[in-house]
């Protein structure tokens, strides 16, 4: 059990905005977490990532309990994300915003790093080498040295799921990471998922686009109103009369 | 939403950082008198403060308008310690550094968990309690009158004269441009930008935002405080005046006049708002009125500073078809 | 009550008074622009530093303040449409800076304008004090603090009762919202910084026959109105108002029985200790979590 959720729970003055939700994520899969728009999904992203301190519950990865920790430290654990917002480093350029990703891979010391170093050099070259590679698995190498603020929104992207994976997480979070693509770039999506879950990225999808989510993921969670409604294999969560009520129903993808 | 420049690349920084040099290693060829040795070691003093505060300011993305505070303690620290206990110039110096750094680290934990305008007031409140104290505890500092204060030295030889001081300030300067830029250049220079882009994401990523916006803000301070007692020390006496607001508040314009994306921003800023109120004191009175005006139609038209709108200009008018 | 401590309640809420008016101002402008106007206390200055230019000139008290009013509150229209206006969407350092330097540019102005002496005004209505439970009592303190009052009694039914000023209220929660509505926001800029430029104008010339005006003393005053609307709760109309008081009786008690060598300090030491320890203030606006 890579990632296990229990009873969390998130108020915000008066407003239970996730109620008493338990789950485990197993490794190796790519798991989604479904619901109609307020049904507490990024609020439950947040409390996985330590932005948002659980009213209630507990969040444990391998064992650890991870819960209070400052959203470093659940990076530095192993658990990566992107926005739902992008939150790109617009000041620096497409190839930085990755290298600065890999910020947990780096152990040049401050003293290599003031006077110059030759070892600082060699670890910037790698440092760079592996940025350009990450920015060619997610198809961006040749805006790797574009100011990101002069980059598309699709491209934007696909540049937050790069950087994340710079920090080389063993588990992955996507806030919403298809909103706003067109078709094209939704299959291509698809295809990025499947290939960085081949490599053994353990992936957890929060998404609207049920046809996305259905034929990508193994794990399919579903939120309504801060509460858990079902959980399990896609075929069976889409068959579910409470969830069709709930959100498919609505839905005519 | 207008973003600073991305950060210049290496090649260009290794160039500004040798241009440096040679304007320091050149310029007293053209400094025809002592006053003019003097206004240059004080654009020197003045950017080594601003170097320090370009790096919390434009890279880590923080502000403090209560940086004079650090300078005037520095300066104090030193002048009290010479003056009042008789140490060794050389230790009085390194003791009033070490000691505002200590003081900028206890202050900064929990200071920099504001952020916006309630960070800019707590500096401002930080700045301005400075202040009235060194103001008013006259017993040690003189109060409002100042203090006058042994010049640096060591065993009977004493560090005296325009141009000794030149080249000291000058070899100073260039350290502290070099050292910043190569932290700027490091990972732990792209850490800090990566603070200032998204400070969510920058967390998201494994960077601590308090420890580094922390380190940022002792730097910063630690250097403001070690000019301060270098300009305490140069000029043979102190007045509270060097830790007011007016006196942050210019700190933070010559940063921002010069350009917060560009390590050699703060020294430009440094440079023209230094000399500028020296070639104009024949305009003594309207100097408000002209620091006051620069600072506006700076902000209002080069919301990005001097030296990265130049910057602009030059790359797209290279880039003109010939 | 010993007439001492009284003397300083007093003391304490005149000043908190003229302090409340300042803190309005900024509160005004930060709501509907997010803009922190460093210059407000400027307007202060222009007050009284008018006023009393017109009085010297010869004209009576109630139109030297009365135009005194009305020219600081061109200054702020002025500042709005030519400062802040091509600032638009600049970073909130920025636009800070861009309102140290026009409080800067005016000050200089002002010293060339008039000059860098004391002035004072004629106070409204007689310098006999008043005799109350053993303290002396200005009748210029009854008239800061019955303005004040009355002030902020029309600033309530403008901003609940007129269009315009709900228009402002509703640029200040949802400036997008306001927008589809209708609402033009550069007016209700232009109107709130004019506002703001007569609230502290008021206070300028209020204040000024008890604690004399001068080129520079928009300063301090402007620093410490800025603390009292974060100690109210930056943005919260009430706030500003308790917070401004409630400074005004800290400085002068904490000046009256500790120290009044340190009188200005106290200002900030409060508000740094409200900062650190109520980041939402007095008032506590609930600020809404970023979204992301």
């Amino acid at each position: 059990m890579l990632l296990r959720a229990e009873n969390l729970a998130k108020r915000f003055g008066g407003v239970h905005a996730v109620q008493d939700v338990s789950f485990d994520l197993a490794p190796g899969t790519v798991h989604a977490i479904i619901g109609p728009n307020g049904a507490g999904k990024t609020t439950l992203l947040n409390m996985l990532t330590g932005i948002y301190l659980p009213s209630a519950g507990r969040v444990f990865l391998d064992q650890r309990d991870l819960t209070g920790q400052p959203p470093h430290r659940f990076a530095a654990a192993g658990i990566g994300r992107t926005f739902q917002n992008l939150q790109i480093f617009f000041n620096m350029s497409a190839l930085e915003n990755v290298m600065a990703g890999r910020w947990l891979h780096e152990h040049v010391g401050l003293a290599s790093a003031l006077l110059r170093l030759p070892r600082l050099a060699r670890a910037e070259r790698r440092c760079r080498t592996e940025a350009m590679q990450l920015l060619e698995l997610v198809g961006l190498e040749r805006w790797a040295d574009a100011a990101s603020d002069a980059m598309p929104y699709g491209a934007l992207k696909r540049l937050e799921i790069a950087r994340a994976l710079a920090a080389g997480p063993r588990l992955l979070l996507l806030d919403e990471p298809a909103a706003g693509l067109n078709p094209t770039e939704t299959r291509e999506f698809d295809r990025l998922i499947r290939e960085l879950a081949s490599r053994g990225i353990t992936i957890v999808l929060v998404e609207h686009n049920m046809k996305l989510v259905m034929g990508v993921s193994g794990h399919v969670i579903v939120l309504d109103e801060g509460r858990m409604l079902a959980e399990g294999e896609p075929r069976t969560v889409r068959a579910d009369p409470r969830v069709i009520e709930a959100y498919l129903g609505e839905e005519a993808h | 939403m207008a973003s600073p420049a991305a950060a210049a690349p290496p090649s260009a920084s290794r160039k500004g950082l040798v241009a440096l040099a040679a304007a320091v290693a050149l310029l007293p060829l053209a400094l025809p008198n002592n006053y003019t040795y003097e206004v240059a070691i004080l654009v020197g003093l003045n950017a080594i403060v601003c170097v320090g505060l370009n790096l919390l300011i434009g890279y880590a993305g923080q502000i403090s308008l209560g940086h004079a505070g650090f300078f005037g303690l520095g300066a104090y620290g030193s002048a009290i310690l010479a003056a009042r206990y008789g140490w060794p110039t050389p230790a009085s110096l390194a003791a009033s550094v070490a000691a505002v750094s200590l003081l900028a680290w206890a202050i900064g934990r929990p200071v920099l968990r504001l952020r916006g305008h309630a960070l800019a007031m707590a500096t401002l409140g930080l700045g301005i309690i400075v202040s009235v104290v060194i103001a008013t505890e006259d017993r040690y500092t003189g109060g409002p009158d100042g203090m006058s204060v042994p010049p640096l030295g060591i065993a009977g030889y004493a560090l005296a004269g325009e141009r000794a001081w030149y080249w000291v300030v000058g070899v100073l300067l260039v350290a502290t441009v070099w050292l910043a830029q190569n932290l700027i250049d490091s990972p732990r220079g792209r850490a800090w930008r990566a603070l200032h882009g998204s400070e969510v994401a920058a967390s998201a990523i494994g960077i601590d935002p308090a420890r580094h916006k922390l380190a940022a803000f002792v730097l910063s301070a630690a250097l403001a405080a070690f000019a301060g007692a270098l300009t305490a020390h140069y000029a043979g006496f102190i007045t509270p005046a060097k830790a007011s607001f007016l006196h942050s508040i210019e700190l933070v314009t010559m940063v921002v006049f010069g350009g917060m994306a560009s390590g050699f921003g703060a020294v430009v800023g440094a440079a023209v708002l230094t000399t500028l109120p020296q070639l104009l004191t024949v305009f003594k009175e309207y100097e408000m009125v002209m620091l006051g005006a620069v600072l506006m139609l700076t902000m209002i038209f080069m919301p990005q500073g001097l030296v990265p709108t130049l910057e602009k200009a030059l790359a797209a008018a290279r880039r003109k078809p010939r | 009550m010993s007439a001492q401590f009284l003397q300083f309640l007093l003391t304490g809420l005149t000043v908190g008074a003229i302090y409340a008016l300042v803190a309005l101002g900024f509160a005004i402008i930060y709501n509907a622009s997010h803009v922190l106007n460093f210059a407000q206390g400027e307007f202060v200055m222009i007050g009284g530093m008018a006023a009393a230019g017109f009085v010297e000139a010869g004209l009576p008290l109630p139109l030297a303040a009365l135009l005194a009013v009305g020219g600081a509150m061109l200054v702020g229209l002025a500042l709005e449409k030519l400062a802040i206006e091509p600032a638009r969407g600049a970073s909130v350092v920025t636009l800070i800076i861009i309102t140290i330097g026009a409080s800067i540019l005016l000050r200089g102005l002002a010293s060339l304008l008039w000059d860098k002496k004391i002035h004072s005004l004629p106070a409204f209505s007689g310098e006999a004090p008043l005799k109350l439970g053993g303290a002396t009592l200005l009748p210029q303190t009854l008239w800061v603090l019955g303005a004040t009052l009355v002030t902020v009694a029309l600033l309530w039914w403008f901003f609940n009762r007129t269009l315009t000023g709900k228009a402002i209220l509703a640029v200040s929660h949802n400036r997008l919202a306001a927008q589809l509505m209708g609402i033009s926001v550069r007016r209700v800029l232009l109107v709130s910084f004019g506002l703001s430029a007569a609230l502290g104008a008021l206070a300028g010339v209020l204040i000024a026959p008890i604690s004399f005006t001068s080129w520079d003393v928009g300063v301090m005053l402007g620093l410490k109105g800025f603390a009292a609307a974060i100690l109210g709760g930056m943005g919260s109309g009430p706030g500003a108002i308790i917070g401004g008081l409630a400074l005004g009786l800290i400085e002068s008690l904490g000046a009256g029985y500790l120290s009044s060598a340190y009188k200005d300090v106290f200002a900030f030491v409060i508000i740094l200790a409200a900062l650190i320890f109520l980041p939402d203030g007095l008032a506590g606006r609930r600020r809404a979590t970023e979204r992301v």
